[in-house]
């Protein structure tokens, strides 16, 4: 499969209150290819949300290389046609939103890159039509709860034809049922449209759906695998703070207490085939 | 409670009206108004009355709903009312204690108040009829030949819309902040206005905190859509003049010109 | 009784259009010194029923009773109420605003007309409670701090009203893993060393499995069902059916009880999932 997003020896600095170098990222490395459903985790301050904003641009490397599509991010030439492969989404679902209408916000991304009017439409009826938002298209965004109004920003990049969407704890300020939809309509565009998607969160069971998970901590990358790989290792995510599914960790205790589990559960039907495998 | 005002408010509905492009309608507000300053006596009134019920009977919003609208401005109706009719010498018809009632008061007083409703009324119709969204589109598309001389038409007009998009936000957050700051014993309903105006710190601080934060958030979420200033930007709904703007303009201007022949010539 | 409920009601904008009933003829009682788990749905009706016990909404009907006071009486002090019941709103460290964290923390108590020395040792003692270094911070502006710090520190603006019932509406909201079990620490420590009552908003039906007594749970402003969380996990449909769920260790023992097994499946947690599932393979 081809890499749609290249990130080489990333490092990234800034200067504190106190005028001192910090590195949130140092010497990250890690490519995603595409049509991939990758989600990052790792507590505040670990870097994700940095390394996030370098896939588009945002930020730009202080060394290292990033290549979006191809296209090195540190290139101003590039810069906005890597906004348009590689979109983006964000924790608050009222700051991301322009308009005051929710099909004139959908048109934002369109209209800046300059496409003819028709065509907006176009994209714009099938972006909201994606995200299962159309009957909502004449409302105001405020009138919206808040996983509405997230499906609405991903509407709005969709619009854009990107390659690939990074979502930066998108979920982070919802309830229950508004992450469900989150989850969904991005489980579906990956499915569907195969939209890659880098999805950052702290919600274990939304890693739990990924085809990878990568977990960082201090501006580096600690694990990466498959969301079996990674839960596996229950002790080394406790320690940096991250929780593992509930399910995960009674396999991880039941091993430790001398029965011969697999260490592979990461649901519920899963854990019940295993545990009726040891009788 | 803060979310009972309404800014701009807009009345939904079908009609020529509200079809018009927004740039005419603005022109013709502009002209409805100059109109209304170059009246000198009551029967240019009546001409401007006609236009003005003429337009409200076409857009079909409820004539009770307009009047709702000059509730607020009462006050300033009132006073505008009281100011000419004691202010204005001339023939004394009633003494009210030190003050005099003339008859040129009088006049002068209805004359002024008329000017006022008419005013409200006639604007008021044109934020009803025109969804914010495009009466921005329509101040960009006028403004757009002033560019050259450094009017930043686009900037104002994407202005005008984010502020229209965060004020039911913000207007949410304040009762937000202001519960919170009472449930810690905050008092803003009592005092003198040196303390009122003291216990609007733990409102004012953090609410000018999350503007800023909003604004940031945004301001990235804008560049992140590949925002980059009005250049080489299209737009989806492009607005086109039809039939019914150039019947539209040609009825304004024809009221414009009674009313000057009435001002200058009769 | 720590607080006693009777039959409120509350309509938004009544003899209006927009006439909305937020609170039906709602009942509960809830025991000095009990941790208490509300949930429900967004639009359940739980902020408006929490605002009610704070005394920042009037009922339209019903009376709230908090330790044997009525603070839904016409002539209540608002004052009297906030001293007996705090609130900690969603995303709290939004509300902070003085240049210092001891300044802001102080901010509640000074409203509540204490003395100076008063009001400095209860800040003093909420800057502790919640776990950070009153000597390292009370100087420190509140904005220099991290995510879940300022949350804290807007926790403590509330504690040190020292109210005899604390109500936080979803304090975990937006944090990481660690930042939520910290702040869940503290309100735990405050229980139990305090013996304060506590009711805690949550959508998080493993943080409320692991932490209360009893759970209320909100639908469509009535009470649906209440109990100890091991009744009310027991009413999984009811709960699916009005959009909530139970934990992920729950759906796994009713699994397999239901497929015959000799197991418990009103379990709550890891460690008693555990040690059931080990007795019930030790058996074998």
């Amino acid at each position: 499969m081809e890499k749609i997003i290249e990130i080489k020896d990333l490092v990234y600095e800034y200067r504190n209150e106190e005028n001192e170098g910090v590195a949130a990222l140092k010497e990250v490395s890690l490519q995603v290819k595409e049509g991939e459903f990758l989600v990052v985790i790792g507590h505040n301050g670990s870097g994700k949300s940095t390394m996030a904003k370098h896939m588009n641009g945002l930020l730009l490397p202080s060394g290292g290389k990033v290549y979006v599509n191809g296209l090195d991010t540190a290139d101003e030439k590039n810069t906005w046609a890597i906004r348009q492969t590689a979109g983006m989404v964000f924790q608050n679902p009222d700051n991301q939103i322009v308009a005051t209408i929710v099909e004139e916000d959908v048109a934002f991304g369109p209209e800046n890159l300059g496409i003819e009017p028709k065509e907006i439409r176009n994209r714009v009826d099938n972006a909201l039509k994606a995200v299962g938002m159309e009957p909502f298209r004449k409302k105001g965004p405020h009138l919206l709860s808040g996983g509405q109004k997230q499906r609405i920003a991903i509407a709005g990049v969709i619009a854009m034809k990107p390659k690939c969407i990074i979502l930066d704890e998108p979920t982070a300020m919802l309830d229950p049922s508004g992450r469900r939809e989150v989850m969904e309509t991005i489980r579906q565009l990956n499915r569907e449209e195969g939209i890659t998607i880098v999805h950052i969160t702290h919600f274990m069971d939304e890693a739990v759906q990924a085809d990878r998970v990568i977990v960082m901590e201090t501006g580096n990358i600690v694990l990466e695998g498959t969301p079996k790989e990674v839960f596996q290792q229950v002790e080394i995510l406790k320690q940096l703070g991250l929780d593992v599914p509930q399910v995960t960790e009674l396999a991880f205790q039941l091993k430790n207490s001398g029965f011969n589990l697999s260490q592979e559960i990461l649901t519920v039907d899963e854990m019940v085939v295993h545990l009726c495998q040891l009788l | 409670m803060l979310r009972d005002i309404t800014i701009g408010q807009y009345y939904p509905q079908e009609s020529v009206i509200h079809r018009l492009d927004p740039r005419v309608k603005i022109l013709a507000t502009f002209v409805y108004i100059v109109s209304l300053f170059l009246v000198k006596n009551f029967t240019a009134y009546g001409y401007i009355l006609l236009f003005l019920g003429f337009s409200i009977l076409l857009s079909k919003v409820p004539f009770s709903y307009i009047v709702r609208g000059l509730k607020p401005l009462f006050l300033i109706i009132i006073l505008t009312f009281g100011i000419n009719i004691f202010m204005t010498k001339g023939e004394v018809i009633y003494q009210l204690g030190p003050l005099d009632v003339t008859k040129e008061g009088i006049r002068q007083a209805v004359f002024m108040g008329a000017r006022l409703i008419l005013l409200i009324i006639g604007t008021s119709l044109l934020t009803l009829t025109t969804s914010p969204i495009q009466l921005t589109d329509g101040i960009e598309k006028l403004l757009n030949p002033f560019r050259r001389f450094g009017m930043p038409a686009h900037e104002l007009a994407m202005m005008m819309t984010i502020a229209l998009r965060f004020i039911p936000t913000l207007l949410e957050e304040t009762d937000k902040i202001m519960k919170a700051q009472m449930a810690r014993g905050a008092d803003f309903e009592s005092g003198n206005i040196i303390n009122r105006a003291k216990s609007l710190v733990p409102l004012l601080v953090p609410l000018f905190i999350s503007a800023f934060r909003r604004a940031d958030e945004l301001a990235m979420a804008m560049e992140a859509r590949c925002y980059r200033g009005g250049e080489n930007r299209t737009r989806m709904k492009e607005l086109s003049l039809h039939g019914r703007d150039l019947v539209a303009s040609l009825i304004t201007l024809l009221m414009l010109m009674i009313v000057i022949l009435d001002r200058f010539i009769m | 009784m720590s607080i006693i409920v009777e039959n409120l009601t509350h309509i938004y904008n009544p003899n209006s259009p927009f006439e909305t009933t937020a609170l039906k003829d709602v009942s509960f009682q809830i025991e000095k010194g009990d941790f208490i788990g509300l949930i429900g749905h967004t639009g359940s009706g739980k902020s408006t029923l929490i605002q009610h016990l704070n005394g920042l909404l009037k009922a339209s009907s019903g009376k709230i009773y908090v330790n044997d006071f009525e603070i839904t009486k016409k002539d209540v002090k608002l004052r009297e109420i906030r001293q007996k019941v705090g609130l900690v709103f969603q995303y709290p460290e939004h509300q902070l605003f003085e240049e210092t964290i001891y300044k802001d923390v102080a901010f509640g108590p000074i409203n509540l007309g204490l003395s100076q020395e008063e009001a400095d040792q209860r800040v003093r003692e909420a800057i502790q409670l919640v776990g950070l270094s009153f000597e390292d911070v009370k100087e420190r502006s509140p904005f220099e701090l991290s995510g879940g710090q300022r949350r804290r520190v807007a926790i403590a603006g509330v504690v040190a009203m020292r109210p005899e019932v604390l109500i936080l509406d979803e304090p975990t909201a937006g944090l990481d893993p660690k930042g939520r079990d910290e702040i869940l620490d503290q309100i735990k420590n405050l229980h139990n060393r305090y013996k304060m009552t506590v009711v805690l908003v949550s959508h998080s039906m493993e943080d409320i499995a692991r932490l209360v007594d009893k759970i209320i749970v909100m639908h469509k402003g009535t009470v649906a069902l209440q109990g100890t969380p091991r009744e009310v996990f027991q009413h999984v449909e009811l709960l699916e059916s009005i959009g909530l769920a139970i934990p992920q260790i729950t759906y796994l023992m009713r699994k397999l009880k239901a497929m015959g097994k000799p197991i418990r499946d009103d379990v709550l947690t890891i460690e008693e999932a555990k040690s059931e599932i080990i007795n019930w393979l030790r058996r074998k």
